[in-house]
């Protein structure tokens, strides 16, 4: 299975919790810090469920999320 | 040399004097008495290889020439009173963005539909317009070489300042056919850069064109800046005609446009009265010190109108004793003769 | 370890925040089409031109050439562009008041003329940025700040289907209704707002994109139950679907 991980930009989040009813693996939580605009931010829990699927970032309306495939050093060498 | 003097109609002039000055995007929308400038001009435009947009509201026409200005051509619509009124929210955008364009009003009678005679009643809606503290240029042509000199240099002057120009006219110069000298000639400022205009962020950040400046003080500064550009055209903007201004003369006509022209008729009959003619070309800017100026040496001040007294205003700002001043004016599109001028001027003399 | 980014902040947004209500439509819509501009490479190519209303400041999101208009003539503006610089992809971006309401006469004339411009329309059934008043489009019954009791028809007139209406005319070529409450709509909204700029740039004349966008803070609902109201309510009154595609 494809590995993933998610970054989130704290300063853009506003907490809206689109991406959280879009994550399949639940991998996306509501969090407990405020950003300086007095968002409640959400949080990636990086518990290695997460596929890069890209669902949360696709629905993001605020553009605060950045997907990452995760992969090992060997495949095929690259 | 080649002989450019054509014997043309105003409305036509002022299409002649676009196309020369490089106006390659007009939008317009039928209103009398200044119909023959998007018939003539739906021809002309083709011929030039522009654009011509017949509008389908004067709402539509100046947001038209409010894009064409944002993506950097000369653009120009035209119009008569109560359609100026429906252009004045875009005007003031215009103003705003500082976008030039230019606007002509072939000015009919009202208040409301009015009526289709010349009338000199918007001289508040184009020297004071609409919301806001902004100004246009205002250029007042009085006969048909001035329609097409006046309209031809309001694309150099809306470049240059970067602010909307009005030619404001009316029905009578719209109507009557004169012969005229075309120019033929370049522009100045045709082929000046607009950095500003919107092209597309080749090789750049994108760039805005706007007039809602909501940050705390920016819109105040803006206005400011706006403001030195105003106090600019007034110092070096400002156009005016003197007739027959002698170091004897007793009186003086303060009038503009048509009104001007008929009050040189009234001058020519009075034979030996010692009365001269002040004629502001520029309405904003307005010639205050130089009416000031001549006013000081006169016993009184005939200030006539073709409205109930709007220009009046400014020469009383302009004129320090304001006793001095005779008011006559004809609105809703009454049309003074020349005679009906000068039997005002000699019942006021003799009194 | 290797980390390879798949998915990003498209290039044609600035770094400003949206100043967007959590939640709230205009920002997804915003997001989408900065990727479709990304995608077919025309950040330097394009001019927007934003509304009156919340999107007023999309030019301080979008990172290409952007100017605004008054309250309703967005259409006339962009129309000019468009004659005046034929190969920039020009697009108008309203709102229901800016479109359906005051700019009634602008979006009509300029459809029917054919004009090769793309619309984006977003649908959230109030005026957002003024306080949640009502608008053409919205739903009977509903409560606004102007329509505390609900729309009732006699008094206020009924849900104004802007691509219905526009349909019908010779210039318009391509009309979608899209909704952006979940992923898959949201990339069915990027595909038809792709479409409409693709359209543009064939030369093959009007296209209008109608978003169905929540508008959270004004309908006192959370995000999440806006969305849910659009799909369960919203979407009735306006379907989601092709219009009008003349291809």
């Amino acid at each position: 299975m494809r590995k993933g991980k998610i970054k989130i930009n704290e300063d853009r989040c506003k907490g809206c919790l689109l991406c959280i009813e879009q994550c399949k693996v639940k991998e996306i939580i509501q969090g407990e810090k405020v950003n300086k605009y007095g968002h409640l931010v959400v949080e990636f829990k990086n518990s290695g469920k997460c596929n890069a699927c890209t669902l949360c970032a696709i629905v993001c309306p605020d553009a605060a999320i950045e997907v990452y495939e995760v992969s090992e050093e060997k495949v095929n060498g690259k | 040399m080649e002989n450019n003097k054509i014997l043309i109609k105003g409305n036509h002039a002022i299409v002649e004097a676009a196309i020369d000055a490089g106006c390659r995007f007009y939008a317009g929308y039928p209103i009398t008495p200044q119909n023959e400038i998007p018939e003539y001009m739906s021809i002309k435009m083709k011929e030039a290889g522009g654009i011509f947009m017949q509008a389908e509201s004067e709402l539509i026409s100046i947001n038209l020439v409010y894009g064409a200005a944002v993506a950097g051509a000369r653009a120009m619509t035209t119009s008569s009173s109560p359609g100026i009124s429906l252009m004045q929210e875009g005007i003031s955008y215009m103003a705003g963005c500082e976008l030039p364009g230019v606007i002509v009003n072939v000015q009919r009678g009202g208040p409301g539909l009015g009526n289709i005679s010349p009338s000199q009643s918007d001289y508040f809606q184009a020297v004071k317009p609409g919301h806001g503290d902004y100004r246009l240029i205002v250029l007042a042509p009085y006969n048909t070489q001035e329609m097409y000199d006046f309209t031809f240099e309001a694309f150099d002057l809306a470049d240059k300042y970067r602010n909307p120009v009005m030619v404001l006219t009316d029905g009578l110069l719209g109507q009557i056919m004169e012969s005229i000298e075309l120019k033929r000639k370049t522009p100045e400022l045709l082929n000046q850069k607009k950095d500003w205009a919107l092209t597309g962020a080749k090789g750049r950040k994108g760039k805005r064109i706007v007039s809602l400046l909501m940050e705390p003080g920016v819109l105040e500064k803006h206005n400011f800046h706006l403001k030195e550009k105003y106090d600019l055209i007034r110092k070096t903007e400002k156009r005016f005609e003197k007739l027959g201004i002698t170091e004897d003369m007793e009186y003086l006509i303060v009038a503009f446009g048509t009104v001007a022209r008929i009050s040189k008729g009234a001058i020519k009959l009075s034979r030996d009265i010692k009365i001269g003619l002040f004629r502001p070309i520029t309405l904003f800017p307005f010639p205050y010190e130089e009416l000031k100026e001549i006013a000081r040496k006169v016993k009184k001040i005939f200030v006539f109108e073709m409205n109930l007294g709007q220009m009046l205003e400014d020469v009383k700002i302009a004129v320090e004793d304001s006793e001095k001043i005779e008011f006559y004016g004809r609105p809703g599109g009454g049309v003074p003769t020349s005679e009906e001028l000068l039997n005002f001027i000699l019942k006021r003399i003799q009194k | 370890m290797i980390e390879k980014i798949i998915y990003k902040k498209p290039d044609s947004l600035t770094d400003v925040n949206f100043s967007y209500c959590p939640g709230c439509g205009h920002s997804t819509v915003h997001k989408i089409i900065a990727e479709v501009i990304d995608e077919l490479a025309l950040r330097e190519n394009t001019i927007a031109v934003a509304p009156v209303g919340c999107a007023v400041f999309a030019y301080n999101f979008w990172d290409f050439d952007v100017t605004e208009a008054p309250h309703g003539r967005t259409p006339a503006v962009a129309t000019a562009i468009k004659r005046v610089l034929p190969d920039r992809l020009v697009f108008s971006y309203q709102g229901d008041g800016d479109l359906a309401s005051i700019g009634m006469a602008e979006i009509v004339h300029t459809a029917n003329r054919g004009e090769n411009i793309t619309v984006i329309f977003i649908n959230n059934t109030n005026y957002g940025m003024t306080g949640g008043q009502l608008a053409p489009t919205t739903l009977l019954n509903q409560k606004t700040t102007t329509s505390p009791f609900g729309r009732d028809a006699k008094n206020y007139g009924y849900p104004f289907k802007m691509l219905e209406f526009l349909s019908p005319l010779e210039g318009v070529k391509y009309l979608e209704r899209v909704k952006v409450t979940d992923a898959a709509s949201v990339v069915k909204t990027k595909n038809a707002i792709k479409k409409g700029f693709s359209y543009q740039l064939q030369n093959i004349g009007f296209s209008m994109i109608e978003v169905l966008s929540s508008c959270p803070a004004n309908w006192r609902k959370e995000p999440l139950d806006s969305n849910k109201w659009i799909e369960e309510e919203i979407s009735k009154v306006y379907p989601v679907g092709k219009i009008k595609d003349i291809k």
